[in-house]
């Protein structure tokens, strides 16, 4: 019975992922040795591909690597085996902080929660400007050369949009992507 | 409009403008759920992505389980989680069967270059705004906790389960047990 298994698989890859997205890998790796239902390069392929669509990056990979094991019918039962152990643990989260948000102890405990929230999300800031304005690799030590580092295109538009987002702080977040996109096209980046 | 529909169609949104792993829909949900619905504050959503760091699961589905559950109960949820992977489902099923070399075509790669440096530039905005909510005028612990995380989890990639966790205590030591006893010792003297 494939959809069951794909469900019991995916189920697995959800309730053992923690911390999202690339977190699944590991487990996707594991599961192309043990099922052969897809190769290591259909894997990579299917992460190429995650990463060049909208959506969340485990979200992708289940639905591709179900449909690829077992067409539309699969790609729906892995997905929603994957976000099944999300759906549950949340509620159950959820219900508890409803249930205690007066309490002083979860007030202190989120007084923690928040900073240390945002310094991770600034901290994959930190990487993503790392990944997209610096060209790492070219850099040979402090000379004239040194500013062969920066990737002067994706700054210039980067700074643009930035400017742009502050001046029209109405326009939706997805007009800029749209924009990025067609950019990216434009400046060959 | 129907308060489930809207749940479903605000949620296919996020899902379908994510480019990237969980950090780059919180702009998105930042629009979308906290300025345009008013659906949880800016507060809750950096609660909801730090406990999507530490609960299995993928944390855009995490988040709109969270506030799926908040806004309208365990249907609300339910079709929260399904508008968020409903993009994912419909362009990877389409790719996967019809459009095998989509990830190798020189416009999806430039666009996705040029869609990577706007999700930067978004993904900062956020964090300045967080910043100014959990951090600006909190008091030292939570500035020293902020910076502590961020050279921790950027310079030395201790997983972000770890941090969550000490953050917590970080947070009950500052904002429960200092105010009690060492307070009262001050006063007691």
């Amino acid at each position: 019975m494939i959809y069951l298994q794909l469900f019991f698989e995916f189920f697995k890859t959800g309730l053992f992922a923690i911390g999202g997205g690339l977190a699944t890998l590991p487990f996707l790796q594991e599961m192309s040795a043990r099922t052969g239902w897809f190769t290591l390069t259909e894997l990579q392929d299917m992460i190429a591909v995650s990463e060049s669509t909208p959506g969340p990056i485990g979200v992708n990979m289940a639905t591709y690597c179900g449909f690829t094991t077992a067409g539309i019918p699969g790609a729906v039962i892995a997905t929603l085996g994957l976000v099944m152990p999300s759906f549950i643990v949340i509620l159950i989260v959820a219900g508890f902080l409803k249930r205690f948000k007066d309490s002083p102890v979860v007030a202190a405990a989120f007084s923690g929660l928040r900073p240390a929230s945002t310094a991770l999300i600034a901290a994959v800031l930190l990487s993503l400007f790392a990944s997209n304005f610096l060209n790492l690799t070219a850099w040979q030590g402090f000379s004239l050369q040194s500013f062969a580092v920066l990737k002067w295109q994706a700054l210039l538009l980067g700074a643009v949009v930035f400017v742009g987002t502050k001046l029209w702080k109405k326009v939706h977040p997805g007009f800029f992507l749209l924009f990025g996109a067609a950019a990216g096209i434009l400046l060959k980046l | 409009m129907n308060v489930y529909l809207d749940l479903f169609l605000t949620f296919a949104r996020v899902g379908g403008l994510t480019f990237g792993g969980g950090y780059a829909m919180l702009p998105i949900l930042q629009r979308e759920v906290v300025e345009n619905k008013g659906w949880c504050t800016e507060e809750e959503l950096t609660d909801y992505y730090a406990i999507g760091q530490c609960t299995p699961g993928i944390i855009a589905v995490n988040t709109a389980t969270f506030i799926g559950t908040k806004t309208a109960g365990f249907w609300g949820s339910a079709l929260a989680t399904i508008g968020v992977v409903f993009p994912s489902l419909i362009i990877i099923t389409v790719i996967a069967a019809f459009l095998r070399n989509f990830a190798d075509n020189e416009y999806v790669i430039h666009a996705f270059a040029g869609l990577r440096v706007v999700v930067c530039v978004l993904v900062l905005n956020t964090v300045v705004k967080l910043f100014k909510g959990n951090i600006k005028g909190k008091g030292l612990p939570a500035l020293i906790l902020f910076l502590l995380v961020l050279v921790a989890s950027f310079f030395f990639k201790v997983s972000s389960i770890i941090l969550v966790v000490c953050a917590m205590v970080w947070g009950l030591f500052f904002g429960l047990y200092l105010p009690r006893h060492g307070a009262g010792k001050e006063a007691g003297k």
